[in-house]
């Protein structure tokens, strides 16, 4: 007879979290829209599928991406992953093998010990049977770091882990149960039938030379069963959701779908996959410089599932996608935060039914009852017609230096150019976008861009990175928007413009909404190293830091910004350069006040290298005042 | 022997300072990192509330210091500053060790670098100046604009790195607002055909004769106050600045063009002391200025046994302040030294 009642609290797990996972599955694939449906079935049949399969291994079992960012903590959750998985695999194939017939049911392969006790004596068995020990140690060494980690988490190499929640507590023991009772179960059988290989086996012949094996091995085989059935029960409820989620948001995710700007079923998946490892909470700068620790994209995740304090916590954000870089999930943090954003502070997004374990759809913003153009008193505008407009932007009205290092170098350019904000314009609307305010930032969108239209451009250039996302992605024009050091590096290219070399050590500091925002890395890079000595720092690229200065943040104060901007202009200026130089002028006024060494934007020292010819000269005799280049030197 | 006291600092506080210990009948050694002693007071031409020169103030405080032979060394900085058991050993930059019994801190203020306020233009545009700047011109006797023409209307913008979050100076530097009115005048002394806007957060006139000089301002001179800060400048074509400001108590923007822009750059911890403070192991309060072991009765003493501080070192003062409050840290070195 193969069947022991204490399988049954086991059993019920595996077919709750099995059926459960099913039906949710079901319910979020009905929520998807109908575009995103014909995505996932086309996916099915196709490579997507493949993808999935293999990016399931990588990322979900060996944990790929955090073993990169760090070992210690990816070999903890590589251990426990990949060892289950190992453990239920081979523990099957076992089952199969030397169990009595084919095709078992799970409660054999996983209490195979216990219906087995006399397997694994002699030739391949005993063979087997250290592979299975192999793994069981491979597994509860993860468990031992898990652990550690829980009370100790700078010894995996984490300075914050995240904080738990009563179920995940109780989820939390039951899953360390589950490895530990395993062992000793398994351990009393063998010692009390002389098998077991050189985990079980050694463990379990010391148990029982001074324990009754025989009659301890029963009760750790009900715990074993127990800790495992509370474990599935509990798991809807707890982060380990994310276990199953994450499988169906890797597959959608290949399908081709995307987090969008409203929340539905795939935003849904996305916060149940959090896994809360933690990564983003090392990799915030509100963490390391401003001692901010509740409100990091694993918290607004979790606080999106339990439905608690998320205004509060989407709002404390600088939005500069540090974490979505680092996430080893790959979910897209940044755009769940501006949903939640755009929620507002009094809507409901999720209502909790059944105890957590169904929720209904989210309640979705409430209309505005006032729609009455908010931005009418602003003047309609003809402009001269032009080639090329440049769209300054307000913060570098406030930095006046680039806004005249661009108009020199609009001058030496030759170009038809015409400067539309000079006196002033309208805001681009990004900072009304990213503090929720969709409908009014439309309203400056439409304004701007009516006044784009009329001049008949073919390239609209920014000097503000803020402007230049928004420009791209949510005005609708006709005209090629480009920074202003995509459009140097253009004129550099095409040699409209003759630049001397300055023969300074310059590190580029990459600001998060040209890079991690709109994908913008080499052109400023290669316009620094054609007129001066560019050094590397350890913040190249995507890895960038952010100044502190962020318009996004709207909850933190000018003390905290002023920490994160010391702190990271203390580390990009490390080798001592003569110059950090930047390509947005809010970087660069948040940087000037942070450090001694000059900090200036690209157009400037472009500007400064500038060869005007000698045609030229004559009209703009005075290419520095004495002035300016005190300011500079 | 006599008791040896050093004094960093040759400017207001650190010469009356000086001046008065060695009186004391103690033996006193100033340090002074410019050539030339009297600090802030070499700037100044003119000083409120009475317009008298500052020359008059910094002969009495130079008077006071030959006459009592304080050892003067001009071109010094330190660069350690340690206590050991119950003296002082300061090591200079060129290499000398003093010896000392007591300390007295009198490193003053350095003004507000105004090109960290890039909005205003300092540095960038040709006629964006400082106060002190203005007080250059005065002293030449010809306030120009850059291209040598008379400039005819002029605006003053008060509270630059005062009481501004973003430049990380919460504080108010106290003075600024009675200088704005002081060169106001001074400037329609000189241009009785020019016209004055001071553009102010709020008028500080907490002094002797300040409120009586505001409202001369008005009365006597139409110099123009507007309430609201100013939030960026720019340049036309032929150097004119122009300013965008809101008058809050109208309640409208208002946009301006000016031949000259003055900004009353405001007070902060003086580099020096700042690298005082870590040498030494001084503290500084959230306003980087040193702290004082007591706001009411200690505002001399430091958290070092046997330094004390003097004058502007410790928060905004005017010179009347300074002076007395280095009387006081005199006090507390005699206290010091006789129960030593």
């Amino acid at each position: 007879m193969q069947f022991d009642p204490f399988v049954i609290p086991f059993n019920i797990g595996l077919n709750f979290i099995l059926l459960y996972t099913v039906i949710r599955c079901v319910v979020w694939f009905r929520g998807l829209s109908r575009a995103d449906k014909l995505r996932m079935q086309r996916g099915f049949f196709g490579t997507p599928f493949a993808q999935s399969l293999r990016e399931i291994f990588l990322e979900s079992l060996l944990h790929r991406k955090i073993l990169k960012t760090n070992f210690r903590l990816g070999y903890m959750h590589m251990s426990l992953a990949f060892g289950w998985f190992l453990l239920i695999f081979f523990g099957t194939i076992e089952a199969d093998v030397f169990g009595t017939r084919h095709l078992n049911a799970p409660y054999r392969a996983i209490f195979f010990r216990f219906f087995n006790p006399e397997h694994g004596r002699m030739g391949f068995e005993s063979v087997y049977g250290f592979l299975m020990d192999l793994i069981l140690a491979f597994v509860l060494s993860g468990l031992f770091l898990a652990i550690i980690k829980r009370f100790y988490s700078r010894i995996v190499g984490m300075k914050k882990t995240t904080r738990l929640k009563p179920s995940d507590k109780v989820a939390l023991t039951a899953l360390w149960l589950i490895f530990p009772s395993r062992l000793l179960a398994e351990s009393f059988t063998c010692g009390a039938y002389g098998t077991g290989s050189f985990l079980t086996g050694t463990l379990g012949s010391w148990l029982a030379s001074f324990l009754p094996a025989q009659q301890l091995a029963y009760p750790f085989w009900w715990l074993y069963s127990l800790s495992l059935g509370t474990f599935f029960i509990l798991l809807p409820v707890t982060r380990y959701m994310h276990i199953p989620t994450e499988l169906f948001l890797i597959f959608m995710r290949n399908s081709g779908i995307k987090t969008g700007d409203k929340t539905g079923s795939y935003s849904e998946v996305e916060v149940f996959s959090c896994s809360s490892c933690g990564i983003c909470i090392d990799t915030c700068q509100l963490n390391t410089s401003a001692g901010i620790t509740n409100i990091q994209s694993a918290y607004l995740m979790k606080a999106i599932r339990n439905n608690s304090n998320v205004a509060e916590i989407a709002h404390n954000c600088l939005m500069c996608g540090r974490c979505d870089q680092v996430c080893p999930v790959g979910i897209e943090l940044s755009p769940i935060r501006m949903i939640q954003r755009r929620a507002g502070e009094n809507d409901i997004a999720y209502k909790n039914t059944y105890k957590d374990y169904f929720r209904t759809r989210q309640i979705t913003a409430s209309e505005k009852p006032d729609i009455s153009p908010v931005y009418n008193f602003l003047p309609e505008v003809n402009p001269d017609k032009a080639d090329v407009l440049y769209f300054a932007g307000c913060m570098t009205h406030l930095t006046p230096s680039i806004k005249n290092s661009m108009v020199r170098i609009l001058e030496a350019s030759g170009l038809n150019y015409k400067f539309i904000d000079e006196d002033g314009g309208a805001c681009c609307g990004r900072p009304l976008m990213l503090a929720g305010q969709d409908r009014e930032a439309r309203e400056l969108i439409n304004y701007n861009s009516q006044l784009i239209w009329k001049s008949g451009a073919q390239t609209l250039v920014t000097s503000c990175p803020i402007c230049y996302k928004v420009f791209r992605e949510s005005y609708y024009l006709d005209v090629e928007v480009l920074h202003h050091s995509q459009f140097i590096k253009n004129l550099i290219d095409e040699d409209i413009v003759k630049l001397n070399f300055l023969r300074k050590r310059v590190v580029y500091h990459t600001p998060c909404d040209l890079g991690r925002g709109s994908g913008v890395y080499n052109e400023p890079k290669e316009v620094l190293t054609h007129i001066s000595r560019l050094e590397k720092s350890k913040f190249e690229d995507d890895k960038s830091l952010c100044c502190g200065g962020s318009l996004a943040n709207m909850k933190i104060g000018s003390q905290k910004r002023s920490l994160i901007a010391r702190d990271a202009a203390a580390e990009l200026t490390r080798t001592s350069p003569d110059i950090l130089a930047t390509a947005c002028p809010l970087c660069k006024k948040t940087f000037s006040s942070a450090t001694t060494t000059r900090v200036a934007d690209i157009a400037e020292l472009v500007a400064e290298a500038l060869i005007v010819s000698s045609v030229k000269r004559s009209t703009n005799k005075k290419i520095f005042s004495a002035k300016e280049l005190a300011a500079i030197s | 022997m006599s008791k040896h006291v050093v004094v960093i600092g040759g400017g207001v506080a650190g010469l009356e300072a000086a001046g008065r210990l060695s009186r004391e009948g103690l033996d006193v050694s100033l340090l002074e990192k410019d050539s030339i002693t009297g600090g802030h007071l070499n700037r100044w031409f003119k000083l409120f509330p009475d317009r008298r020169d500052s020359s008059e103030v910094k002969d009495y405080l130079e008077g006071l210091t030959h006459a009592n032979n304080v050892k003067l060394f001009t071109n010094v900085t330190i660069e350690k500053l340690n206590r050991d058991k119950d003296h002082f050993s300061v090591l200079t930059n060129d290499g000398k060790e003093l010896i000392a019994d007591a300390v007295v801190v009198a490193t003053g203020f350095d003004l507000f670098k105004s090109s960290r306020k890039e909005e205003y233009g300092y540095g960038i545009y040709d006629n964006v100046i400082t106060s002190a700047d203005l007080e250059d011109m005065f002293r030449k006797g010809e306030i120009t604009a850059a291209d040598g023409t008379v400039p005819k209307k002029i605006g003053i913008v008060h509270c630059v790195g005062s009481r501004d979050e973003k430049a990380g100076n919460l504080y108010c530097s106290k003075l600024c607002c009675v200088t704005a009115v002081k060169q106001a005048i001074e400037i329609r002394e000189h241009y009785p055909e020019s016209t004055l806007f001071c553009f102010y957060m709020d008028m500080r006139m907490g002094g002797a004769y300040y409120e009586e000089m505001y409202r001369e301002a008005q009365e006597v001179w139409s110099v123009n106050f507007i309430r609201g800060k100013v939030s960026e400048a720019s340049e036309t074509i032929d150097k004119k600045v122009v300013i965008k400001v809101e008058d809050t108590l109208a309640g409208r923007p208002l946009k301006m063009t000016l031949d000259l822009l003055i900004l009353m750059a405001g007070m902060e911890m003086s580099e020096g002391g700042i690298k005082l403070a870590g040498l030494a192991g001084l503290k500084t309060g959230d306003n980087r200025f040193f702290e004082a072991t007591d706001h009411h009765f200690g505002s001399n003493k430091s958290n070092v046994e046997g330094l004390f501080y003097a004058g502007t070192c410790t928060s905004p003062m005017n010179i009347t302040e300074t002076i007395s409050h280095a009387r006081a840290a005199v006090s507390e070195v005699v206290d010091y030294l006789k129960n030593s």
